[in-house]
C-alpha cells in the first residue's frame, strides 16, 4: 500500500471501500492511471491500457461482473431514464417513501447488520445511521415540491422584454459509491439526493462491510424499483468495471487516493464528480470553556462517534501548554463515566473495522518517537479487534500518526504557547473536512471562521453541523469537493438549466409580467443605477445612424445586432 | 514559473486578497484597465480575428465592464454569511454559510473571445479572494500579448499574474497544485484537464462547446416575426465571431414546408448585414488561422456536403475568409453534422413534424444551449422537459449570455460547472458551514452509556417531536 501510494499519490489516507481486498488489482489498477491518465502527452488511446488492467483485476479476483456486464446494465438505466419516468413528480415521492417505509420496517435486520460490520452499539446505530436517513427522506418528501419549482431569476434591460428562470433537471444515470464506517446512511443519504432529483442510480456499497453490503442490495431489491436503482455488490473489480462506464455524475465517499483514480476515471467521460473525503479535524480547545461539556462533546465526536473512525470525528486537539493537563484530566474522567473503569471491557464502542486497520492504527501508536507519549489507554486487543480510547500528549508534528487520517480511537493532543498558533498548525496541513473550537472568548470564535479553512465547522460542538440540513456538508481541497445534505443533495444531483423568455415585440404582457416578477422578488439585483449604467454602455453599440431608418428594424428586435446595420468599419 | 507561482501561494497566505477592500480596489482598477485600454483591444481584437469594434465591443469589453461593474456593487451582499436555518432543538445555535476563497487559482480561456474569457472568470476570482494565474491562448498572440502587458499595470502584480506560452506550458502547469482550475475550450483538451487535476484533487469548471441547435417552429407565418427570427438567427451564427462561438448557433432544425422562406429571409439579412458577396464583406470576423480554415474548409469538400450549400460557399484563404454559407439537409453522417462546426457555416435540417427536432437533439451529446423560435406553449414545455442543454433561450438567441441572474454553463459534453454573476462568485469560493454553538443546555441522551429513554428521546428529537419530548422528559411517556 505504501509503497504504491509513495509514488503518484502523496498522502497515503484510510483504505477505503476499493483499495481494501485484493491489494494487488489496487495496485494494478493505480499503476495504470498512473501511466495512462496523468501523462500529458501519451498518444496511446486510453482504452488500450484500461483493457489490459481491467482483465489482470479479473484474473486476480475471478469475478463475475465485468465491464461488458456493466455496460449492459447502464443501458438498462439508461432507457428507463430516457423513458422519462424518473422525471416524474410521482416517481421521485413514491421511491422516497419506499425508502421511508424500508427504513421503518427493517429497522432491526439493519442495526443486526451493523453490529455485524462494525459491533456499532444500537443506539449508536440508531442514531447515526438509521435516524439520518429517516430525517432525510422526510425533509426530502417534505420539501420535494418546492425543490422542483422553476426558480425565477430576474432580467436585465438589455434583453428587455424577457423573464428567465433557473430549471433543475435530472442529470441522468449516476453512480453512487458508498463506503464501510457509516455503510448504511453514507450509502442512502446520497441516493435519496439522487432519487429527488429524478436520477437512475447504482449503488456499489463498500464490500469491507459486507453485511451491510449484502442487505442494501437485499432490501433496495424489493423495495425500490428495479429498473431504475440497482444495487451492485464487490470490491475492486467491479468497481473498475463499474468506472469504465460512462456515468452522467459519480458521487463517491472514502478516502483522497481512491477519490484521485475517481476523478480521473471521471475524466475520460468528462463526469462532474462530487468527492466526500476525510482529512485530520481539528478541535482547538481554549483554556476559558466550560471543560465538562467541551469534554463530553469531544468524546462524543470522538469515541462515541464509531469509535472514531468517522470523516467528521475530530482527529486531534490543540490546547494551550498549562491548560493540556486538566483537558486531560477531564477527557479521561468523562471516557470513565461513559465507557467505565476498563474500556476495553464496554460494550458502548464499536470496533475496528478489520485487522487490516487495526494493525494500521497499532503501528501508528508503536512509532518509536510517539510510543512514549501515550498518556491514557494504550491498551489493544487483536482478537476482538478493539483499541482502548488512548490520549497522547505533543507527539513530534512528523509522525506518522500527524501526518495521515488516524480513523480510530487515537486522540493525540498538540500544545501551542498562545491559542491563536493552532491556526498556523491547522493550516499548515491539508483542509480538513470540519474543524472544531471551543472557546467563549468571542474574538478567538471570530478569528477561527476567518483564518481557518475547512469543509465546515462548529463551535464549541462537535459531529451536529451534520445533523443541519440548511448547512451544506462537504469538504474543500483535500477532504474533497461537492456538498449535500437536504436542498443541497438535491442540487449535487440536479443541472441548473438556465431558461430565457423573449418576445418579438415590447407587447404589454411580457411587460406586465416583468415587472410582477420583479416587485415579488425581494433581492433587486439591478438598481436604477445600474439599468442606467448599462445602458449608456450599450448605448455606445447604437451609435450608428442607419439603423433606426432600416426598414427591418421596425422598432422591436434587440439593441445589441443593429451595429451590424453600419457598413464598414 | 515555479517562482511565480510560490509567489501567488504566499500572497494567498498573507491573507490579503481575502479582504474585501482589495477585492474591490482590484475591480476598479480592473475597469480603469478597460477604460484606459479601449484602442489596444480594439486593435488587438481587430490582428487576431479581424472583429469590428463595434463587435468587440458588444461582445468583449461591454461584456467584462458589465460584469466587473455588476460585482463591485453586488460583492458586500456576496461575501455576507448567510444564515442557515436550525431545529429548535439545537436552541441556542446559530448556522451560518461562509463563502471563503478556494486560494490560488488557474484560468485557461481561450481564442475565439480572447478578452471576455480571460476577464470574465478573472472577475469571478477576484471577487471571490483568489489570486489568479491567467493562461490566454496562444492563438490569439495579440490579445495574449496586451493582457501580458496590461494586467500587471493595472492589477496587484503579485497576486493576478499573467502568463504567457503555448501547449508546453499549459502542460507544465497542470502538472502542479491548484485549488480550482477553470477551463473554456474544447472536450478534448477538457478530458486533460481534468484527468490532471484528479492528481491533486483539484475542483475544475469546464465550460466546453456542442452543436446549439436552433428549433424555428412557428414564427415564421408572421412576416414581422419570420424577419425578427430571421435577424437574430443571422445574428446568433454570423454575428459572434462569425460562429466561432460556444453559444453560436450550429444548425437550424425547422420544418419542410418553411424550410424555403426561412432560407430567403436569411439570405436578405446576410446581405443587409455583411454584403453581397466574399469581396464586399464586411462586419464580420475572419477565421482564426489556417488550421481552423482548412478544418472548415473540408467540411464541405464532402460531395454530398457540397451539394447542398444553398448560399455562399465561397473562401478566400489569404484573407481566412469564408463567405456565410447556407446548407440544405446535408447528410447526416457527414462530419458536419456530427462535430461542433465552429464556423460560419450553417446546415439547414429540414423535419417532416417540428416534434421530431426533439428527439434530434436528443440523439447527439447535449448542447450547451438550445435555441427555439416557438410561441407554442405546450412546445416550450416539452423543449424544456424532454432535452437536456446547459441552457435554452426561446425566441432569441445569444442574449442570455448577458443575462447576470443566469448561470452559464454547460452539462454533458458541453462541460459542468457554471458562471456569470454571482455564480461566478460562488464557482470560485468555497462554501464553508458553521454552526455555532452554546454550551448550555446539554443534550444527555446524546451520549452513552445507552439507555431506551435515550433512544425514546433521539427518536423523537429528531420527528422534531416537542410535545412528545416533554411527556417524555415530564415521565408521561413510557420509554
Amino acid at each position: 500500500m505504501a509503497i504504491v501510494s509513495a509514488g503518484l499519490f502523496k498522502h497515503p489516507t484510510r483504505s477505503t471501500g476499493i483499495a481494501g481486498v485484493g491489494l494487488l488489482g489496487t495496485f494494478t489498477y493505480c499503476h495504470t492511471y498512473k501511466i495512462n491518465r496523468v501523462s500529458f502527452s501519451s498518444s496511446i488511446p486510453s482504452s488500450y491500457y484500461c483493457h489490459a488492467t481491467l482483465s489482470t483485476t479479473m484474473e486476480e479476483v475471478k469475478s463475475t461482473f465485468d465491464a461488458d456486464e456493466a455496460a449492459v446494465l447502464v443501458n438498462k438505466l439508461r432507457k428507463t431514464f430516457n423513458s422519462g419516468k424518473t422525471k416524474s413528480y410521482e416517481w421521485r415521492i413514491s421511491q422516497l417513501e419506499s425508502i421511508s417505509k424500508m427504513v421503518d420496517e427493517k429497522e432491526k435486520e439493519i442495526i443486526e447488520a451493523l453490529y455485524e460490520d462494525l459491533s456499532k452499539p444500537q443506539l449508536e446505530a440508531y442514531l447515526s445511521e438509521i435516524l439520518m436517513v429517516k430525517s432525510s427522506s422526510k425533509l426530502a418528501l417534505k420539501e420535494l415540491k418546492q425543490w422542483m419549482i422553476p426558480k425565477t431569476a430576474a432580467t436585465s434591460l438589455a434583453s428587455y422584454p424577457s423573464s428567465a428562470e433557473i430549471v433543475s433537471e435530472p442529470l441522468g444515470v449516476v453512480l453512487v459509491i458508498s463506503t464501510w464506517n457509516f455503510p448504511f446512511s453514507l450509502s442512502l443519504e446520497p441516493i435519496i439526493g439522487a432519487i429527488a432529483a429524478g436520477n437512475a442510480v447504482v449503488l456499489k456499497p463498500s464490500e469491507i462491510a459486507p453485511a451491510t453490503s449484502s442487505l442494501l442490495s437485499r432490501l433496495l431489491g424489493e423495495y425500490m424499483d428495479q429498473s431504475a436503482i440497482i444495487v451492485v455488490e464487490g470490491a475492486v473489480a467491479e468497481t473498475s468495471a463499474l468506472l469504465e462506464q460512462k456515468w452522467d455524475k459519480i458521487f463517491f465517499t472514502g478516502g483522497a487516493r481512491v477519490g484521485r483514480i475517481v476523478m480521473a476515471a471521471a475524466a475520460k467521460n468528462l463526469t462532474p464528480v462530487t468527492l466526500e473525503l476525510g482529512g485530520k479535524c481539528p478541535a482547538v480547545v481554549d483554556s476559558n470553556v466550560n471543560l465538562q461539556v467541551a469534554s463530553r462533546r469531544i468524546v462524543a465526536g470522538k469515541w462515541v462517534c464509531n469509535n472514531g473512525q468517522a470523516c467528521i470525528g475530530v482527529d486531534y486537539i490543540i490546547t494551550t501548554k498549562e491548560f493540556a493537563p486538566k483537558l486531560i484530566e477531564a477527557l479521561v474522567s468523562v471516557v470513565e463515566e461513559i465507557f467505565g473503569r476498563d474500556p476495553m471491557e464496554s460494550k458502548e464502542r464499536s470496533c475496528i473495522i478489520n485487522s487490516f486497520h487495526f494493525s494500521r492504527l497499532v503501528n501508528l501508536l508503536d512509532e518509536d518517537k510517539v510510543s512514549d507519549k501515550i498518556v491514557f489507554g494504550g491498551q489493544r486487543d487483536g482478537s476482538q479487534l478493539q483499541i482502548a480510547p488512548t490520549i497522547l500528549l505533543d507527539v513530534p508534528e512528523d509522525s506518522l500518526i500527524m501526518q495521515e487520517e488516524i480513523f480510530g480511537p487515537l486522540l493525540p493532543i498538540m500544545t501551542v504557547e498562545r491559542l491563536e498558533d493552532s491556526f498556523a498548525m491547522i493550516n499548515r496541513k491539508p483542509k480538513p473536512l470540519a474543524a472544531y473550537l471551543f472557546s467563549d472568548d468571542e474574538q478567538i470564535e471570530r478569528e477561527f471562521v476567518q483564518n481557518v479553512y475547512a469543509g465546515g465547522m462548529a463551535i464549541n460542538d462537535t459531529i451536529l453541523q451534520v445533523t443541519v440540513p440548511s448547512l451544506p456538508f462537504g469538504g474543500v481541497g483535500e477532504s474533497g469537493m461537492g456538498a449535500y445534505h437536504g436542498k443541497f443533495s438535491f442540487d449535487a444531483f440536479s443541472h441548473k438549466k438556465a431558461v430565457l423568455y423573449r418576445s418579438f415585440a415590447g407587447n404589454l404582457r411580457q411587460g406586465t409580467r416583468l415587472t410582477r416578477q420583479k416587485n415579488k422578488s425581494k433581492s433587486k439585483p439591478y438598481s436604477v443605477e445600474t439599468y442606467l449604467k448599462l445602458f449608456l454602455l450599450y448605448s455606445d453599440g447604437l451609435k450608428t445612424e442607419s439603423m433606426r431608418t432600416d426598414p427591418l428594424d421596425e422598432g422591436y428586435g434587440c439593441p445589441l445586432f443593429p451595429y451590424v446595420m453600419g457598413k464598414g468599419k | 514559473m515555479e517562482k511565480s507561482i510560490a509567489e501567488l501561494r504566499e500572497t494567498f497566505k498573507s491573507g490579503r486578497t481575502k479582504s474585501v477592500s482589495w477585492r474591490k480596489k482590484q475591480l476598479k482598477a480592473f475597469l480603469d484597465l478597460v477604460n484606459e485600454n479601449e484602442d489596444s483591444i480594439f486593435k488587438a481584437l481587430d490582428q487576431d480575428l479581424g472583429k469590428s469594434p463595434v463587435e468587440s465591443y458588444r461582445d468583449e469589453l461591454g461584456i467584462v465592464k458589465k460584469s466587473a461593474t455588476y460585482s463591485l456593487s453586488c460583492l458586500d451582499k456576496w461575501v455576507a454569511p448567510k444564515k442557515g436555518d436550525l431545529p429548535l432543538l439545537l436552541f441556542p445555535s446559530k448556522a451560518e454559510v461562509i463563502p471563503e476563497p478556494l486560494g490560488v487559482v488557474l484560468i485557461f480561456s481561450a481564442w475565439n473571445f480572447p478578452i471576455t474569457l480571460a476577464l470574465d472568470p478573472l472577475i469571478g476570482a477576484i471577487s471571490a479572494g483568489n489570486t489568479v494565474l491567467l493562461k490566454p491562448s496562444e492563438l490569439a498572440p495579440a490579445c495574449m500579448s496586451f493582457l501580458i502587458q496590461a494586467i500587471p499595470q493595472y492589477l496587484d502584480n503579485k497576486a493576478i499574474k499573467v502568463i504567457g506560452g503555448g501547449a508546453d506550458v499549459g502542460e507544465r502547469l497542470l502538472e502542479l497544485r491548484w485549488d480550482k482550475i477553470f477551463f473554456t475550450g474544447s472536450p478534448r483538451v477538457g478530458r486533460l484537464v481534468m484527468t490532471a487535476a484528479a492528481k491533486h484533487l483539484t475542483p475544475v469548471t469546464l465550460e466546453l462547446g456542442g452543436k446549439c441547435p436552433a428549433i424555428v417552429h412557428n414564427t415564421l407565418s408572421n412576416p414581422s416575426k419570420a424577419k425578427v427570427t430571421a435577424k437574430r438567427i443571422v445574428g446568433a451564427k454570423w454575428g459572434p465571431c462569425t460562429g466561432q462561438a460556444c453559444i453560436a448557433i450550429d444548425y437550424v432544425l425547422v420544418e419542410e414546408k418553411s424550410a424555403s422562406t426561412l432560407i430567403e429571409l436569411l439570405k436578405k439579412c446576410i446581405q443587409r448585414f455583411y454584403g453581397g458577396n466574399l469581396k464586399e464583406l464586411n462586419s464580420i470576423s475572419r477565421i482564426v488561422n489556417k488550421n481552423q480554415f482548412q478544418r472548415l474548409v473540408n467540411l464541405m469538400k464532402d460531395p454530398h456536403v457540397a451539394a447542398s450549400v444553398v448560399y455562399g460557399g465561397s473562401v478566400d484563404e489569404e484573407q481566412l475568409v469564408i463567405e456565410p454559407t447556407i446548407l440544405l439537409d446535408p447528410p447526416l453522417d457527414s462530419e458536419i453534422m456530427n462535430e461542433e462546426i465552429f464556423g460560419p457555416l450553417l446546415p439547414i435540417i429540414t423535419v417532416k413534424n417540428i416534434e421530431e427536432s426533439i428527439e434530434f437533439i436528443n440523439s447527439k451529446p447535449n448542447p450547451l444551449v438550445i435555441y427555439a423560435f416557438t410561441e407554442d406553449e405546450t412546445f416550450k414545455k416539452r423543449i424544456l422537459s424532454d432535452t437536456s442543454s446547459g441552457s435554452v433561450t426561446f425566441n432569441d438567441a445569444m442574449i442570455q449570455f448577458l443575462c447576470d441572474s443566469l448561470p452559464f454553463g454547460g452539462v454533458g459534453q458541453s462541460g459542468f460547472g457554471r458562471y456569470h454573476g454571482k455564480y461566478s462568485f460562488d464557482t470560485f469560493s468555497h462554501e464553508k458551514s458553521v454552526l455555532h454553538r452554546a454550551f448550555y443546555p446539554e443534550l444527555e441522551p446524546r451520549y452513552p452509556p445507552w439507555t431506551n429513554f435515550k433512544l425514546m428521546f433521539i427518536k423523537l428529537a429528531y420527528g422534531f417531536d416537542y410535545l412528545g419530548l416533554m411527556l417524555l422528559m415530564l415521565g408521561f411517556r413510557k420509554s
